[in-house]
């Protein structure tokens, strides 16, 4: 996030899309939620009329895989309107000439054309964005799980822009992260390319650096992604793999590959805090400890860095990952000791500039957001502030192209996935959680009450889904609140688990597969009704 | 503004309301139904004081400092009315501190105890009983409910959910769903931001027991999305027994059903609790000397043959900085691979 | 002396000849409750609490009272062992009175403990309550017959120091209650107040009357320090709360340590903030006195005044 969470109950317009906030951000969605009770306007851009579209001043049930389309529909109408900030993009911008040559490709009467919306309500959405004072853009992974995720991302990026929202409180561009840690993950080097604080591990400077912090000669060659790992785990390049903490088998898209790519390693390494459908492959699996047996710190979707405590012993045998992980380095052969993980937060300061004055001290008079360069930095509530950092706010227009699978004879609807409320990623910790298997049990798709009628399908109907890749069965929920010809699933669940289906299909740079858009066809299971719903 | 308290003189911002102007200066005021993240609701009748000009006793929460104004929060008269409330309320609520899960951080308790309110002068009628059980995770006991309100006014202008609000009238008032069907049957999302700021034990988690002088909270960062909630860990001896939303953090004392309710992984049977190894594809426990070494002799092994691009690492979203770091540098620094990612992109 | 092997709950453990079953279960982590039993006092078996059953045995016996044997096998949370607790502990909830709400003991309250445990509730009866006899004439001890379950350790507990044995039981039955000399108030009898009785009352009939209304027992934090007013070095926990030491709280007397008033008083004007004003006992009347009256040091406080005064005046380094 660009802003800070507190910032969003004093914005003056929120434009949500590709994000089902309230569910899967519950605090950030009462913060919205508590932004349009003091008067805020909403936006929502969703395949799916969830909660925040009931409040919404204009709802975009878009299809899904579209969102570039609206994007430059929404900044046709700005354009056109004259309702853009011309002073900031005088002052703080370029390349803005492009965008308006893009920009005219897509009258709203087109976008709404690709989109599946009236023109109307795009025309509305842009007015209501563009002459807010303060408008935040919020989305997630309905932004990004695409093949033109990184596009699309750029294209929120433009919309902000192009209304001065960027450097501004209680606006910004919002992703929202969705794990506890996945943004700290990223800024400590979790990353095939990037050492810690996203320091490119193809620059010179910086491998030189790392040399001399940590006394070894390091690797120059980028590394490989997720999807790139299995890959080389199937043609066998890949040998040995160690997973910490993760799930593929449940999490990953297109199951069947990930599942063939494990049995062909030599050698797996998984460390949890429970057995998993991907532990199963593993062959030595070492017991870690809960996020409530150790110390650490995690770094929130808005950059704020916040210390996690150990408020009971490891259970058992366990330990805390960072106690593994220093034990195994010392076996093989680096000697480097901490003595707990405020130590290794020292040593992550001293490489790391935007970490650079954070310490255990300091968090205990609460979190510090990065960039925190030194210790007598206060930390940074809202980035881009002076100017944007890299000296100019750079408009990146993007086409719109067609998700990587559409709908065709064989495999007419569009599956598209995401999470709910009670569950969290692949259910190893809700799902032994009683009271929150009696509200979601199971794995459901959710279908459109016409889709159903046409196909024959009750609510609670057992149906088979298939793709190109794999077949699963699920229970039916007949829904209005989703669109005729498109189907939604959870991932979460292990039985009957959606990624069995889901399209692999990478976007270029980020490597993101396109989760949000497959190619299915669904049909009722021998007339047997289910008996959970 | 210049306002003077119990003979002491104070300077504060003009809108400050008597109650904040009181806990500015350190002066402890009770109050029942009041929370600075909500708008004042003057119910309870607790935080009552007396200005000096004039014949009622006000309520200190709803009333804003005017320019020298000249307040008593502990005058006699004050604590024969605070005296007052307390005895009607516990002549309406059951005496059962042998038991309730609140005992030792029960707000009427802790007033009863402060104001000598041994038992109720009144005999009266008590409330229905009236319970709400049709949550998994918490219940609503409308015998110990004191109508403060202030779960309805959270759940509807913090938590913006509108669930629950107030029912029937006069002494037979009840917080309940509309139309009775029951929380389960509601608009509730099992936020549980309710019983979290509940100040008896009108709700309460359905957890395991434990007693509040038993046991300890632990600030902490949740465990769940990224929005990075603090909470406070409730723990008794070796076990997580609760979750508690911390007023300090992004979430502003507020928590969703996973923060607050979803900690039972923690502690549960399933838990890995030694090192495996796999042989002849049955997982056997072993020692971590063994599992060491045997992952060490794998390592040096591949290594010699295939390099270390042969090599690969999933390091983990749900772990701590420290702990990313040191994955990536055992990757990096000790098998000599930049083959390292995780799952940013699911 | 001998080991005996015997099972408890499924579990084999080994101890010393002799030993109770109670003591054997508590060395392997066992807990059984217990409301007269104290192991620094005779063994009475008078509260029924600690029943456990022994395989072969059709009577369930007291464990605090009976002895290991070899091969025994016992349980200790069988279904009739856990239904007589219920029963016992129902029947002494019945004449207690319900005031958890303010009690001073709430929170360190063994039969509020063993309620809780055992899921049992006050009921509402037209039977009899103990009578309401509070004897407040004590400025240090408040003792509410009313709340007593007649266990007996502050009768033992005082009886161990020869010169006081000041608590008796009287009367017998349904009215037997614990009276101070013949039938005194604390103030009138010979009590000392030690407060021995104070710290192994399991309930809340004798409580440290300057504790009252200043905080509940899971309130604030405490440390435990030594008595320095004699050898036997008595211990005492001061209780803070905002970073003020409230009160000093006696622990109870172990390994032949007497406890007494003056190195109570003496550890409060040490460490309390602000300790109320010390009382003397002057022919069974409690008077407010000075402290250096109170800890005796009249005396010895002018001649130390005396002898720095001399210092002052001559010069002398």
């Amino acid at each position: 996030m660009t802003n800070s969470i507190g910032e969003v109950v004093d914005t003056d317009c929120m434009f949500v899309i590709g994000s089902n906030t309230t569910e899967n951000h519950p605090i950030i969605g009462a913060k919205m939620k508590q932004a349009l009770k003091k008067g805020a306007k909403l936006i929502v851009a969703d395949p799916r009329r969830i909660e925040l579209a009931d409040y919404a001043d204009v709802f975009l049930q878009l299809k899904p895989g579209t969102n570039i389309a609206l994007l430059n529909g929404i900044m046709n109408v700005i354009i056109e309107k004259g309702l853009y900030d011309q002073k900031y993009i005088e002052e703080r911008c370029e390349n803005f000439e492009e965008l308006v040559e893009l920009a005219k490709k897509y009258p709203p009467e087109r976008a709404a054309e690709i989109c599946g919306l009236d023109a109307e309500d795009i025309v509305k959405a842009a007015v209501l964005y563009a002459e807010a004072d303060k408008a935040g853009i919020y989305y997630t992974m309905g932004i990004t799980q695409h093949t033109t995720g990184t596009n699309a991302v750029m294209s929120v990026s433009n919309l902000a822009l192009l209304c001065g929202n960027v450097g501004k409180e209680s606006a910004g561009v919002n992703p929202l992260r969705g794990q506890n840690n996945v943004q700290g993950a990223c800024d400590m080097g979790g990353l095939p390319g990037d050492l810690p604080g996203y320091q490119k591990v193809f620059k010179p400077e910086v491998i030189d650096k790392f040399e001399k912090a940590w006394d070894v000669k390091l690797s120059s060659k980028v590394g490989l992604t997720i999807p790139e790992m299995f890959n080389g785990a199937h043609d066998g390049s890949i040998r040995f793999l160690y997973i910490m903490g993760e799930n593929p088998m449940v999490s990953d898209p297109d199951i069947n590959h990930v599942k063939e790519s494990l049995e062909r390693l030599d050698f797996l390494v998984c460390q949890d805090i429970f057995m998993n459908e991907t532990t199963e492959f593993a062959d030595v699996v070492l017991p870690a400890a809960s996020f409530a047996e150790k110390d650490g710190t995690f770094s929130n979707t808005e950059r704020r860095v916040q210390r996690v405590r150990k408020a009971i012993e490891p259970v058992g045998d366990s330990k805390a990952d960072w106690k593994i992980l220093m034990e195994l380095m010392n076996y093989l052969g680096y000697e480097k000791k901490y003595l707990s993980p405020a130590d290794i937060m020292d040593e992550i300061a001293s490489v790391t500039p935007s970490y650079g004055g954070i310490s255990y001290n300091r968090l205990d008079n609460g979190g510090i957001q990065w960039p925190c360069p030194d210790k007598d930095h206060p930390g940074t509530k809202y980035l881009h502030k002076i100017a944007i950092s890299r000296g100019k706010g750079l408009f990146m227009p993007s086409e719109y192209v067609e998700s990587a699978e559409l709908p065709d004879h064989d495999y007419p609807y569009v599956l598209t996935t995401g999470r709910i409320l009670y569950h969290y990623h692949t259910r190893t910790m809700t799902g032994r959680v009683e009271g929150i298997n009696k509200l979601a049990p199971s794995s459901y798709v959710e279908i459109n009450e016409e889709t159903a009628n046409r196909l024959g399908i009750e609510d609670g109907d057992r149906v088979q889904i298939t793709s190109r890749r794999g077949q699963i069965e699920t229970n039916a929920s007949i829904t209005d609140i989703i669109d005729d010809g498109v189907l939604f699933m959870p991932f979460h669940f292990a039985d009957g688990a959606a990624n069995y289906l889901t399209n692999s299909a990478m976007d270029p740079v980020a490597k993101i597969s396109e989760l949000k858009v497959a190619a299915v066809r669904i049909e009722k299971v021998n007339g047997n009704k289910s008996e959970v719903v | 503004m210049n306002i003077v308290i119990n003979g002491i003189h104070y300077e504060v911002e003009k809108n400050t309301t008597i109650l904040q102007a009181c806990r500015k200066a350190g002066i402890d005021i009770p109050t029942l139904c009041h929370d600075d993240r909500l708008e004042p609701f003057a119910s309870c009748r607790m935080c009552l004081v007396e200005i000096e000009g004039s014949n009622k006793l006000v309520t200190s929460c709803s009333t804003v400092v005017k320019d020298n104004m000249v307040v008593y929060t502990h005058s006699d008269k004050i604590i024969e009315a605070r005296k007052d409330v307390l005895d009607l309320l516990v002549g309406n609520h059951p005496l059962e501190c042998l038991s309730c899960d609140k005992s030792g951080q029960c707000k009427l308790q802790d007033y009863c105890y402060e104001y000598g309110i041994i038992e109720s002068s009144y005999n009266g009628d008590r409330r229905e009983p009236y319970v709400d059980t049709s949550n998994p995770f918490y219940d609503y006991d409308a015998r110990k409910c004191i109508l403060c309100g202030l779960c309805v006014r959270v759940c509807d202008e913090l938590q913006c959910t509108s669930a629950i609000g107030f029912g029937n009238r006069g002494f037979d008032t009840v917080v309940t769903t509309p139309f009775n069907e029951g929380l389960i049957n509601s608009k509730c999302v099992s936020c549980g931001n309710c019983v979290s700021v509940c100040p008896v034990g009108a709700l309460t988690p359905k957890v395991q027991k434990y007693r509040h002088w038993e046991s300890k909270e632990v600030q902490t960062t949740c465990s769940y999305c990224g929005v990075g909630c603090q909470l406070n860990l409730i723990v008794k001896g070796d076990k997580v027994v609760g979750a508690q939303p911390s007023k300090e953090g992004p979430n502003d004392g507020l928590l969703c059903v996973k923060g607050k309710f979803a900690y039972k992984f923690i502690n549960h049977p399933d838990r890995i609790k030694t090192p495996l190894i796999k042989r002849n594809g049955k997982f056997e426990e072993a020692s971590w000397d063994e599992a060491y070494r045997l992952i060490r002799r794998k390592i040096n092994g591949i290594k010699e043959e295939s390099g270390s691009e042969a090599f690969a690492g999933l390091t983990s979203a749900r772990c701590t900085n420290e702990e990313n770091y040191l994955f990536q540098k055992l990757f990096r620094a000790v098998i000599g691979t930049n083959n390292i990612d995780h799952c940013a992109r699911l | 002396m001998s080991d005996v092997k015997l099972t408890i709950d499924g579990q084999k453990v080994t101890v010393a000849n002799g030993t109770s079953i109670l003591e054997a279960a508590k060395q392997i982590g066992i807990k059984i409750p217990a409301l007269c039993y104290d192991p620094n006092l005779e063994v009475v078996a008078a509260c029924r609490l600690c029943i456990v059953e022994i395989e072969g045995s059709n009577k369930l016996q007291t464990s605090c009272s009976t002895r290991v044997k070899e091969g025994m096998v016992v349980h200790t949370e069988s279904e009739k062992v856990v239904e007589t607790r219920k029963d016992v502990l129902q029947l002494l909830l019945d004449s207690h009175p319900n005031d958890c709400l303010t009690c001073q003991k709430a929170g360190d309250c063994f039969l509020q403990k063993y309620a809780y445990e055992y899921d049992l509730k006050f009921r509402e009866h037209d039977g009899a309550m103990r009578p309401e006899l509070l004897d407040t004439s004590s400025p240090y001890i408040l003792k509410d017959d009313a709340k007593c379950i007649l266990c007996g350790k502050c009768v033992r507990t005082c009886a161990q120091v020869s010169e006081r044995q000041v608590l008796t039981f009287a009367e017998r039955g349904y009215d037997t209650y614990i009276a101070c000399d013949a039938n005194q108030t604390l103030e009138t009898s010979s009590c000392v107040s030690c407060n021995r009785c104070v710290t192994v009352c399991p309930v809340g009939a004798l409580v440290d009357k300057r504790q009252l209304s200043k905080l509940r027992s899971w309130e604030g934090s405490s440390r435990v320090v030594n008595c320095k007013r004699c050898d036997y070095g008595c211990e005492f926990e001061i209780v803070s709360k905002d970073n003020k030491n409230i009160s000093v709280v006696a622990k109870p007397p172990t390994n032949g340590r007497p406890l007494c008033l003056k190195g109570r008083l003496n550890t409060e004007l040490e460490y309390l903030n602000q300790p109320e004003a010390p009382y003397r006992k002057i022919d069974g009347r409690f008077e407010e006195t000075t402290w250096s009256k109170a800890l005796s040091l009249d005396g010895i406080l002018e001649k130390i005044e005396k002898m720095d005064s001399i210092k002052g005046s001559t010069g002398e380094e």
